[in-house]
């Protein structure tokens, strides 16, 4: 049986664990090739533990072990020199580039008034300039292959004001502008763009969960808005990855421009 | 291994058009179908009836993929008929876990002030009252089965408004209502309720000479390519209309177990119409 994107070659950002993992290895189950991207090292400030080049090998050994091609390197979204160097890499040795998967981004915890700059500058950076950055650099290649499938990672936050999280709220709502801004000068070359809103996902990045405590006994009211409708804490990665193979498959060839909620509901609580 | 193999899915308005489309997109990913539609004229609307032939090319072409398939001759306005075809198709198919609320008209068009009474009323009793009645009728059965996921057909016309359209767009806006209280309620259930907002799509209630009319109305006898230039002009994607395996496709993947987490979700499968 053939593959729900045989034949094509994804981008992934992000993509030494957690979530990105979970897309490349969900991609090329389906048939896709891969070129990963990660930092791959500490995030100042950060709450749960990094990203290391051992994640990006087992990356690599999954999807691998599945029959696929990938081509991992070592890069930080917000230096667009060494993306450039990635993309093309990954692109010379694969052929051509046909799906693209903005996934790579931090979260901090912290209530408003204990937001540093860095936090700040760290957290837009990352999330919404290094989005920026992705489709940027990607985006001609796409238009050479004559269209193409972007998926950007927002969450919840991009959609709802969710608290304690202000840096990264406003990066997630921006991701979501910059998805239909690009999905609208992008549509003559048949590209779509689209975004991906998650509520929590079992990932490293769920290790900060703990604070949340300490943060809500400062504002018990809040904690409702964490809450999912469906009967559930978290969601697996691969249901993100679910979405994320439909957005990219030519299954859904006239959507774009969408916020898509894998959410259990909760923007609509 | 099929996307939604061993599940049983209930369609209205699949004698033919998207309804039919979706009937035999979720067959061949291995799902029984129970199928109504009305197979009769509905007053007001704008192009010929579906027919009871229709519906048995439907069942045709399911059962051509090895599935089964329950078809009735019913209409989404009669609670007891809809209640009845659903029932007998569980018991005779045993489950119910997906409910594609389909069936709908588009009506004649008419500037709001001049909208005819009856038009108004039947275009809400089919396109909005119907898809209530149809989960009215279906959850008690999704309940048993442990969960399940209804998919409204909604429309564009549900995100945004076109003039000459108020009872369709009023009725489609409606569903969006409707859905995402249903996902509410249902959640606890572990059922999604989620709508699709096609741009238009190659079916006969769009490409014929009403339509074509409504959208040019600077020509007097505009054509199918006349339409499709204006049709192109609303979505941001370079295309007149999409084809109604694309609304199966959406409606597949959040049937399956592919989306177990999304509910409360307006998909739209229009080309980026509704941004525009």
């Amino acid at each position: 049986m053939t593959g729900r994107v045989e034949g094509k070659v994804a981008f992934v950002t992000g993509a030494a664990r957690g979530q990105g993992r979970s897309h490349a290895v969900r991609l090329a189950e389906e048939g896709a090739d891969i070129i990963a991207v990660d930092l791959c090292g500490p995030v100042p400030g950060l709450q749960y533990s990094h990203a290391t080049e051992e994640d990006l090998q087992e990356t690599v050994r999954q999807v691998e072990a599945l029959d696929r091609r990938i081509v991992a390197r070592k890069a930080d979204v917000r230096d667009r020199a060494a993306m450039k160097a990635a993309i093309d890499e990954g692109i010379a040795e694969l052929g051509h580039l046909d799906i693209v998967v903005g996934n790579a981004g931090i979260c901090i915890l912290a209530p408003w008034d204990e937001v540093t700059p860095e936090v700040w500058d760290e957290t837009i950076s990352t999330n919404l300039t290094g989005i920026w950055n992705t489709v940027q650099l990607t985006a001609p290649h796409l238009i050479e292959a004559g269209g193409g499938s972007i998926i950007l990672t927002s969450s919840a936050a991009g959609l709802k004001g969710l608290p304690f999280l202000t840096p990264y709220v406003a990066s997630k709502f921006g991701v979501t502008g910059l998805t239909k801004a690009f999905a609208h000068e992008l549509a003559k070359h048949n590209i779509r763009v689209n975004s991906l809103h998650p509520t929590g996902v079992d990932t490293p990045m769920g290790e900060m969960a703990g604070e949340y405590p300490r943060l809500l006994a400062g504002n018990e009211r809040l904690a409702g808005m964490l809450t999912n409708s469906l009967p559930i804490d978290v969601t697996e990665p691969r249901d993100q990855s679910n979405a994320v193979l439909f957005l990219a498959s030519d299954e859904s060839r006239y959507i774009t421009a969408m916020a898509m909620t894998v959410d259990a509901g909760n923007t609509q609580y | 291994m099929g996307r939604v193999d061993g599940k049983v899915a209930f369609i209205t308005g699949a004698a033919r058009g998207q309804g039919r489309s979706h009937a035999m997109r979720l067959a061949e990913e291995g799902a029984d179908i129970i199928a109504i539609d009305i197979c009769e004229p509905v007053p007001s609307n704008n192009i010929p009836p579906a027919t009871e032939e229709d519906l048995a090319e439907t069942v045709r072409q399911v059962e051509a993929l090895d599935r089964r398939i329950v078809a009735t001759k019913a209409d989404v306005r009669d609670f007891d008929a809809l209640k009845a075809a659903v029932d007998a198709g569980v018991a005779e198919l045993g489950r119910l876990d997906i409910v594609a609320a389909n069936a709908g008209i588009a009506g004649m068009p008419a500037q709001a002030v001049d909208l005819p009474e009856d038009h108004w009323s039947t275009m809400i009793d089919i396109n909005l009252s119907g898809v209530w009645r149809t989960a009215k009728a279906t959850i008690p059965h999704l309940k048993a089965a442990g969960g399940g996921s209804i998919i409204i057909t909604s429309s564009d016309a549900g995100l945004f408004a076109y003039p000459n359209l108020s009872h369709y767009v009023s009725a489609k806006h409606g569903l969006v209502g409707l859905m995402r209280t249903l996902a509410l309620e249902l959640a606890g259930d572990r059922i999604r309720v989620n709508s699709v907002h096609p741009t238009t799509v190659a079916t006969e209630m769009v490409l014929n000479d009403t339509i074509y009319r409504l959208f040019r109305p600077d020509l007097e006898n505009p054509t199918r390519e006349d339409f499709a230039s204006a049709a192109i002009a609303m979505n941001a994607l370079p295309i007149p209309w999409v084809e109604p395996v694309d609304i199966s496709n959406a409606v597949l993947w959040l049937a399956s177990d592919e989306s177990r987490y999304v509910t409360g979700v307006p998909l739209p499968v229009d080309a980026g119409a509704a941004v525009k």
